[in-house]
């Protein structure tokens, strides 16, 4: 698939497959990890190419059906929504989707308790700290059996034993919802941690793919990060 | 700079000793659930039974305006502090449903609370049209939009003026010397009567709203007010939700419109001024676009303090340089407008006070 915005092509006739499960996405800035995420969440539109996932053309749908299709992301700015309570933030999402169908209060208070968060779920999101707040927007993502969970840079500003508790959370995603989780980080221990496979994004092109340790010790991959020498 | 950081220390540590009971709330909740709705109750009987008969004829009429400018604040601050949608054309709207409900009463026998429904229906129609911009474009554009709207339709008010017992779609007679009253209801033609009546749409108004916060669209709309994209990644339909929070703002300002008509007797299209708009979403902002009881103190500000000036032998024309302050004051201060600050200013007040009956009684110990 091909984005541009005017002269700037975030995504250049970039073509990605995941499997199912936890796989990883990264790259350097600017590499065109949140454009692709923005593309599969609607926000934006390909100038060409197609996305299918589940044996369904996601690009055919509008942005908030997509939601509720079962495509979940979280933000690289954190996205709970500070006036209401934890209950009501991950109910939002369950009644606005069309999935699951059980209770509605007890998967919303299975997911709560499932990323973790062990407060009054009557709480308001506004007094919450960012470490709770982010595993919120975890709780958010997961509610209501989603097919596809977007987590963009979910580790981003949390200290390293938040960061500990949110990988173990996110490698337990598939067997909790059955669908398919794409990760963006730089944090690489948390990516190697929680992905079998990972995808590396360039220039908007695919540098390499494959399974995580191998694609981390690419030459390529580390070249991208720590930058070439103009030696041709 | 000291005692601002002892004040805020001190809230801290009341923070933190509400916290347990946080938690010992879902424990046991009935009591303090139900405290609430009891002292809202108890405050609405007082206003409903109590009131009129402590005031004067004067007092109950500034009173009865006051009620229904609460819904049309109301219906601001649902746009405005819930959906973060700025209108400045409520006053129009206001006056749209007025006319739509004068019209009706002339014309029909229907009993009131029907015209009510009526003219909040047909105004909910209208006013979602002059919402339409909202969907594509926010922020000052959408002021300046829906302003302009606003003085398209008093434009067009004051030419076609208001109905006054005349025939056609219009129902205006020009010509006519005697200019039968807009009529009340059989059950509230005295003042007093029409507060109470004014007083009970007004209370469903309000329970309407709050329904509608408690639920699923309250929850839409918070997520919309934040960030739109986040809403629309959690499967928000925005078009919808933006044209229901209009719709519901439009819908109680048309009832508010109907009630104007029924209480003021003759409606004149030089009552409903464009700018009136502007002063509306002032006193919605410091009375706190995100709370319920802050419509009602923004009432209170537009419709009974002037009442209160007037009697005082102030001219009322002060109140437009102390809206100003205010609306700077809690812009700069108190986002959240004065029935959020004015508690919290209260009890540092009492913390204040507090320290200083408890500090000489050591003093006075210790001399004994």
């Amino acid at each position: 698939m091909t984005v541009r915005f005017g002269g700037v092509t975030p995504l250049d006739k970039m073509s990605v497959r995941f499997e199912t499960g936890t796989c990883g996405l990264i790259g350097p800035n600017g590499a065109g990890k949140t454009t692709f995420f923005n593309v599969l969440s609607g926000f934006v539109k390909p100038v060409s190419g197609s996305v299918t996932a589940f044996g369904e053309d996601l690009l055919r749908m509008v942005h908030f059906r997509r939601a509720r299709w079962g495509v979940r992301r979280t933000f690289q700015t954190e996205q709970a929504i500070e006036e209401l309570s934890v209950f009501d933030n991950v109910a939002m999402i369950h009644e606005h989707s069309k999935l699951g169908g059980g209770s509605r209060r007890q998967e919303v208070i299975d997911a709560i308790r499932f990323v973790g968060l062990d407060i009054d779920p009557d709480t308001r999101v506004g007094g919450l700290g960012a470490g709770q707040r982010r595993m919120v927007e975890v709780a958010r993502a997961v509610v209501g059996r989603p097919r596809l969970v977007l987590l963009d840079e979910p580790a981003a500003g949390l200290p390293d034993e938040e960061t500990g508790h949110l990988g173990d959370v996110i490698r337990r995603i598939p067997e909790q919802t059955g669908g398919m989780t794409i990760l963006v980080d730089h944090d690489m221990s948390l990516v190697s941690a929680c992905c079998e496979v990972t995808a590396v994004l360039d220039f908007g092109k695919l540098l390499a793919s494959g399974p995580t340790a191998e694609v981390l010790r690419d030459e390529r991959v580390i070249r991208a990060y720590l930058g070439t020498e103009e030696t041709g | 700079m000291d005692a601002t950081g002892v004040e805020s220390a001190t809230e801290d540590a009341a923070e933190v000793e509400s916290a347990p009971a946080l938690t010992s709330r879902r424990r046991s909740p009935q009591p303090r659930m139900l405290i609430r709705p009891v002292v809202i109750a108890v405050l609405f009987l007082f206003v409903l039974l109590g009131l009129p008969s402590l005031f004067s004829d004067y007092y109950i009429d500034a009173s009865t305006q006051t009620a229904i400018y609460a819904i049309v604040a109301l219906g601001l601050g649902l746009l405005v502090g819930r959906v973060g949608m700025v209108s400045l054309g409520q006053a129009a709207v206001l006056a749209m449903g007025a006319w739509v409900a004068a019209r009706l009463l002339f014309a029909t026998g229907l009993p009131f609370p029907f015209v009510l429904l009526a003219s909040g229906l047909i105004t909910m129609v209208l006013g979602t049209l002059v919402g339409l911009p909202a969907l594509r474009l926010s922020g000052l554009y959408l002021a300046l939009i829906t302003l302009m709207l606003a003085g398209a339709i008093t434009v067009v008010l004051a030419t076609t003026n208001f109905p006054n017992g005349g025939h056609g779609f219009l129902g205006y007679n020009g010509s006519s010397v005697h200019i039968p009253p807009i009529r009340r209801p059989s059950i509230a033609q005295t003042d007093p009567a029409f507060f109470r009546y004014s007083v009970i749409v007004a209370g469903l108004m309000f329970l309407l709203a709050l329904g509608h916060l408690r639920s699923k669209p309250g929850r839409a709309w918070a997520a919309i007010r934040q960030s739109e994209s986040a809403a629309l990644a959690a499967g928000i339909n925005t078009t919808l939700y933006k044209l229901w929070a209009f719709a519901l703002a439009s819908f109680v300002t048309g009832v508010a419109g109907g009630l104007l008509a029924g209480s003021l007797h003759y409606l004149y299209s030089i009552d409903f001024q464009t700018q009136d708009s502007i002063t509306l979403l002032a006193v919605v902002l410091m009375g706190g676009a995100y709370s319920l009881w802050g419509a009602i103190v923004a009432a209170f500000f537009l419709q009974f303090l002037p009442e209160l000036f007037t009697n005082w032998g102030i001219s009322p024309d002060w109140l437009t340089i102390l809206f100003g302050v205010g609306v700077l004051q809690v812009l700069t201060t108190a986002p959240r407008g004065i029935v959020d600050q004015l508690p919290k200013d209260l009890a540092r007040l009492g913390r204040m006070l507090a320290r200083l009956v408890r500090r000489p009684t050591p003093s006075t110990s210790g001399e004994t």
